[in-house]
């Protein structure tokens, strides 16, 4: 079973495998309504925790996307460029922004159990 | 009904004008300059021309239809006399390029507005450059900016509340600075603890406006002023607001550094379509030397432009302001007098906190207190229980002949709607939209649906504004 953890920026962690990914929650997507851009980061780049490394744009507003841990970006959703509802359809799931390595444990531990973080909405 | 395009009017050959016949030898162009097919134009007669902008233009709303309850905009009242007296002929008939000698009425105008627009706000010297707010704010910034390269000092940081309106952290990114955010406290002011972290001596200004996004009057302004200054930072002011503390207290006065103005907010100068914007800036006394250029000064042969001011930041705009906005304001204060303009200020802050009290009823208040020229309710009671969205009671309101409020902002305000009535509402208006929103509160438990799908007296319901945004298409076929 592959663990998802949130931060309180409302953005999810996922440890598949080797692979990290992080998106938005399910949650956020919710009270951002309907999305239509998304400014993704490059591949190589590094994120650092509580950091912006990303934009989304609804048509409410546009949102600093947090970065959750610190790490490298091995991946970015690319989807997103033309299909950024994907989020909206599925958001803990295609509807991820990134992925990532060298995520620290303490990072990991820093963040919120999927029970504690429903708790705070 | 929709009106349709002017595109989709008319037929092939019909037009509303007709040319004067050829007097002059006729010319051809070389062929490599001519259109290879003709210019697609609206092909309609001159009645079809009136009757579509006609039309088109009674779909507009404005304030002299009704009630413009813009949360942020300062949506009051712009006075015809001030439109009069722009519409002078000695004022339309000056070219911006005339000599100064030749234009001391408009250069006295533009010095004593400056003169005024400082006294109102304490600042020692005013700028009526920047054409519009957000442009307001990138002057001033880029005078905080000199400043500090002028002191050698490399600060490279600016503060932001989270209730901030998205022009600051805008602005602060224009000119190169990274933005920090700080946290509102319980009340919806700055959290002094939280500022105390994030303000070091890498740390170039804060911005602010009071009262803030939420109309709340920033009650520890004193030693936030304190705790910038202590660590070498300037204050900003973002003068969006200032319509609630005319002529009662000075930003200058507040301590802080620098300042814009919207004349299209607090002036009573046309806003948004209806007309070019204003925004002044203002400076304390050791901003001055960065003022940009030209700058009005009087000299002993009159008035001037006075362009010898070697730490300037330069021009901002062509010419010299946005003139008969200026002069409009100018109008304004002069026909309000010190007086007026004290009055107007406690009537929108009576007004808005009327508004305030008979809705927080029926509506989330999130931040219950004594609110200043705006307050912000939440529909988070109607989402939850009837699932209907701030969006839905804003469209709604269309149907009761108002202009929706500012929705989803403040940021920090879940379903925000934010009501700013100004002081050009009467009483029985007042009473008006009140029983109008209380009735919406009731449709929202009764009807969910007859909000979700308002509104429904205009010739477009809802746009849809996702596919317009991931879709974009402009064209006409």
């Amino acid at each position: 079973m592959n663990e998802t953890r949130y931060s309180r920026t409302h953005e999810w962690v996922r440890k598949e495998g080797e692979k990290i990914l992080i998106g938005i929650s399910q949650h956020a997507q919710d009270e951002l309504g309907d999305i239509v851009y998304v400014e993704l980061p490059s591949v190589g780049a590094c994120i650092n925790a509580g950091q912006s490394f990303g934009v989304v744009e609804s048509v409410k507003a546009a949102s600093d996307l947090y970065a959750p841990v610190s790490g490298e970006i091995t991946a970015v959703n690319d989807r997103l460029q033309d299909e950024p509802g994907l989020i909206n359809q599925d958001a803990e799931g295609d509807g991820w922004i990134i992925a990532v390595k060298d995520v620290s444990d303490a990072d990991w531990n820093a963040l919120m159990t999927e029970a504690d973080y429903k708790t705070t909405l | 009904m929709a009106e349709k395009l002017i595109f989709e009017k008319g037929s092939s050959g019909r037009s509303a004008f007709s040319l004067p016949e050829l007097d002059t030898p006729e010319t051809t162009l070389p062929e490599g300059l001519l259109r290879q097919e003709p210019l697609r134009l609206p092909e309609v007669s001159e009645p079809e021309v009136v009757r579509h902008y006609t039309n088109l233009s009674r779909l507009n709303y404005g304030l002299d239809q009704g009630f413009y309850p813009l949360g942020s905009c300062t949506m009051k009242y712009n006075p015809k006399i001030n439109e009069l007296l722009a519409a002078m002929p000695a004022f339309t008939g000056v070219h911006p390029y005339q000599q100064e000698k030749y234009a001391q009425g408009c250069l006295r105008l533009l010095y004593e507005l400056q003169d005024m627009l400082a006294g109102i706000t304490g600042m020692k010297a005013m700028t009526l450059q920047p054409a519009a707010g957000a442009h307001g704010e990138l002057t001033g910034m880029l005078m905080v900016k000199a400043y500090y390269e002028a002191l050698g000092q490399a600060r490279g940081r600016v503060i932001v509340p989270d209730s901030a309106h998205g022009t600051n952290p805008a602005t602060a990114a224009m000119c190169g600075f990274e933005v920090v955010e700080v946290a509102s406290n319980a009340r919806g002011g700055v959290d002094m603890a939280a500022l105390d972290k994030l303000m070091d001596d890498n740390t170039a200004a804060i911005m602010l406006t009071n009262p803030n996004t939420l109309g709340l009057f920033e009650e520890e302004i004193l030693a936030i002023a304190d705790l910038v200054h202590g660590r070498g930072g300037q204050l900003y002011y973002d003068g969006a607001n200032l319509n609630a503390i005319m002529g009662w207290a000075r930003p200058g006065d507040m301590g802080f550094d620098v300042i814009h103005l919207n004349l299209h907010k607090t002036f009573a100068t046309p806003h948004g379509g209806g007309g070019p914007g204003a925004g002044p800036v203002g400076v304390a006394e050791h901003l001055i030397p960065f003022l940009p250029v030209p700058v009005v000064s009087r000299g002993s042969e009159g008035y001037e432009l006075d362009y010898k001011r070697p730490q300037s930041i330069g021009r901002v705009r062509s010419f010299i302001c946005n003139f008969t906005v200026c002069l409009k304001a100018y109008a304004y204060i002069l026909s309000m007098g010190s007086d007026g303009l004290r009055q107007a200020a406690a009537d929108a802050v009576l007004n808005a906190n009327y508004l305030q009290e008979r809705l927080k009823e029926s509506y989330n208040l999130p931040y219950d207190r004594r609110c200043m020229h705006e307050f912000v309710l939440s529909a988070l009671r109607q989402k939850e229980e009837n699932g209907v969205r701030a969006i839905d009671i804003a469209k709604r309101l269309i149907d009761y002949g108002y202009h929706p409020p500012t929705m989803y902002f403040p940021l920090i305000v879940q379903e925000a709607l934010m009501i700013e009535p100004t002081e050009s509402e009467s009483l029985e208006g007042l009473n008006a939209f009140v029983e109008a929103m209380l009735k919406i509160s009731e449709e929202a438990e009764e009807n969910p649906d007859l909000l979700r799908t308002a509104p429904h007296v205009t010739p477009i319901s809802r746009p849809d504004e996702t596919r317009a945004a991931r879709q974009p298409n402009i064209c006409l076929d």
